[in-house]
């Protein structure tokens, strides 16, 4: 059984229709790229699958339950965790409460722990600092803790963005175009870095990815969309080959594939 | 002791120190008196809007309307009930009879104003920035217009004879118990959720966090704390009427939290004591001989009939205070927009 399973998605918004009858399966431990120009309707599936919006039409599951209907803040406690096109952090926060916002999830303190300050709220505050800082460690974003997020360099900042989703504990983490805006060398970390976060957290990673080469060097399985309709699926290979993916990509990103 | 305990500590010296102080105020001067608790009030009102507003960042305009709910559950329950109550103590009602009877009605009177936080609070969810402002002003000013008309607090004629139980104590005490409460709740994980529901609400929910709880929970504690606020307001006048609640009030609450710098508890403590006594100031000035020293020479190159003229306009000019107190605020938006103790960051457009 998938991890996730969207059957027969569609979209509307008002006459356009943003994403049609697309049916996505991603097992556990998967890798797979969503790709397809731009305004194909990637970033509609995410808004779909989070619970931004909910599909005109088809269902969704997760984890063998479905999710239609529910908040994102309720998807997002199911192991589900995203992040955004256009950066999406705390301006005001520092990095370390970023990555601390998403412990809110698990906190058990609630108003009345944090205006008794027991001892158990004290211990559990300190479990979550050790928690927080661990991460930020594993991203080399440790030494940042105090740092206001909007004065980070745009590459950490896309990097914090992923720290925070990871912070939730997901089991399907996906990736809004995380190398946009950055350059070749910047890339290439990404390029590590989501390998590192498959290996070391085993989760299910969606990604959505202008750049090929991003994408043809990591994903074992890619989806085509445009304006959509899913055109293609398969490996990297395949995709590289497929006429249909060429014809779409005309003349917008034939040197890239 | 640990350093844990910082915050308690604080709150048991505050509340401490203001029953000491309370205890020497028995000579004070009446007017300076009422001034400062005038500001212990204002405290409990912009700390308390600042979770709200700063905070949460939810523009509320409703703060006065809260505190009229508060000011009138707690004067008609202490004025109808108050007696009776105390009677049950025998003849010899004591300060501790007393004590009980006013944090009673205290409690009771902001517990309707939260009860009003969550039935304005529920609604107001679906609305953003400039429609919520609008749906909470008209909010207050309900509730302004329903006392108006409500008989049994004397309508528009106003409530009076309601017991001088405030004192120095109960209104500083009160303030560092909002205070604690806004401070330790913020210094929390569960409490930096009201920031990120200001900073972005979509990554926010997307990171598990229940934002619709959050808003709830800041115009109920919110309210809450307003309504304790009316209850010391009302127990200082001998009449509370429902112009005193109208949505000046409300703006007056706003501004002290615009200028403190918008989720800085010290900025609108400090805020809250400057914008209480910058009218007493300007009220005194206007009177002052300093004044029409400065007058004098300021306009001494002028002929005598010029010179009178211009006397008068500028003296005119600092009576009506109003004006002079807008200039000022204008003034201090204009070279601090962060407030006073700017606590937020300008925000980086982004790319
Ligand atoms: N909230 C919305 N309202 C109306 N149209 C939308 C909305 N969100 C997306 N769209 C439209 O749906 C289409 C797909 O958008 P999107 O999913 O953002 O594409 P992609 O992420 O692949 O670039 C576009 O034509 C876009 O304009
Ligand atoms: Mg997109």
């Amino acid at each position: 059984m998938p991890l996730l399973d969207l059957q027969h998605c569609t979209v509307r918004f008002g006459g356009l229709t943003a994403v049609s009858a697309l049916d996505l399966q991603i097992g556990a431990h998967d890798l797979i790229g969503l790709i397809g120009p731009n305004g194909a309707g990637k970033t509609t599936v995410f808004n779909i699958i989070t619970g931004v919006y909910r599909p005109t039409s088809g269902s969704i599951a997760f984890d063998g339950r479905p999710i239609g209907g529910a908040k994102p803040n309720v998807i997002a406690g199911r192991g589900i965790a995203r992040t955004f096109q256009n950066i999406r952090l705390f301006a005001t926060l520092n990095v370390f409460d970023n990555v601390r916002a998403a412990f809110n999830l698990r906190c058990k303190h609630g108003l009345a722990h944090a205006l008794w300050r027991t001892p158990a709220f004290y211990r559990e505050e300190e479990n979550i600092e050790r928690q927080v800082m661990e991460l930020l460690d594993i991203f080399d974003l440790g030494r940042h803790r105090a740092t206001l997020c909007s004065s980070l360099s745009y590459g950490d900042q896309r990097r914090l963005e992923i720290v925070r989703a990871l912070a939730t504990k997901p089991k399907l983490l996906l990736l809004d175009e995380p190398a946009a805006g950055m350059n070749p060398t910047e890339k290439e970390a990404l390029t590590r870095l989501i390998r590192q976060i498959k290996d070391r957290f085993d989760i299910a990673v969606l990604l959505v990815e202008h750049d090929m080469k991003v994408v043809m060097s990591i994903c074992e399985r890619i989806c085509v969309l445009d304006h959509g309709t899913k055109i293609a699926e398969g490996n990297p290979n395949a995709i590289r080959r497929d006429p249909k993916v060429i014809e779409a990509y005309l003349g917008e990103a034939p040197a890239n594939v | 002791m640990n350093y844990r305990h910082i915050k308690k500590f604080a709150l048991l010296a505050a509340i401490i120190l203001s029953a000491v102080v309370s205890h020497f105020s028995g000579g004070w001067n009446q007017y300076h008196l009422l001034i400062i608790i005038t500001i212990g009030i204002n405290i409990v009102l912009a700390v308390s809007l600042n979770l709200i507003n700063g905070y949460t960042g939810q523009f509320s305009l409703g703060h006065a309307g809260f505190m009229a709910i508060g000011a009138y559950v707690s004067a008609y329950l202490s004025t109808e009930y108050g007696a009776n109550f105390l009677r049950l103590f025998g003849g010899h009602a004591g300060a501790l009879a007393i004590a009980l009877l006013f944090l009673g009605v205290l409690i009771l009177g902001g517990i309707a104003a939260a009860v009003a936080g969550l039935i304005v609070g529920v609604p107001s969810l679906r609305l953003k920035g400039d429609y919520l402002a609008i749906v909470t002003l008209g909010f207050g000013e309900i509730i302004r217009v329903i006392i108006q008309n409500t008989d049994a607090v004397g309508g528009a004629r106003g409530y009076s004879g309601i017991a001088n139980y405030t004192t120095l104590f109960w209104t500083f005490a009160l303030a560092a118990v909002t205070i604690y409460v806004v401070v330790s709740l913020i210094d929390s994980t569960y409490g930096r959720g009201f920031l990120t529901v200001r900073d972005d609400e979509i990554a926010a929910e997307a990171v598990g966090i229940n934002t619709t709880r959050y808003k709830v929970v800041a115009f109920v504690l919110g309210a809450f704390f307003a309504g304790i606020a009316g209850g010391l307001y009302a127990h200082i006048n001998n009449s509370i009427n429902p112009q005193g609640f109208d949505f000046q009030v409300s703006i007056l609450i706003v501004t002290m939290v615009i200028l403190g710098g918008m989720g800085s508890t010290p900025g609108v403590v400090l805020a809250a004591v400057v914008l209480t006594l910058l009218p007493e100031f300007l009220r005194w000035f206007a009177k002052s001989d300093l004044l029409d020293w400065l007058v004098r020479h300021a306009y001494q190159f002028l002929s005598p009939e010029h010179f009178a003229v211009a006397a008068a306009k500028t003296k005119e000019l600092f009576e009506s205070r109003m004006i002079l107190f807008s200039i000022l605020l204008i003034a201090l938006m204009l070279l601090r927009p962060q407030g006073l103790f700017g606590a937020l960051p300008r925000r980086k457009a982004s790319r």
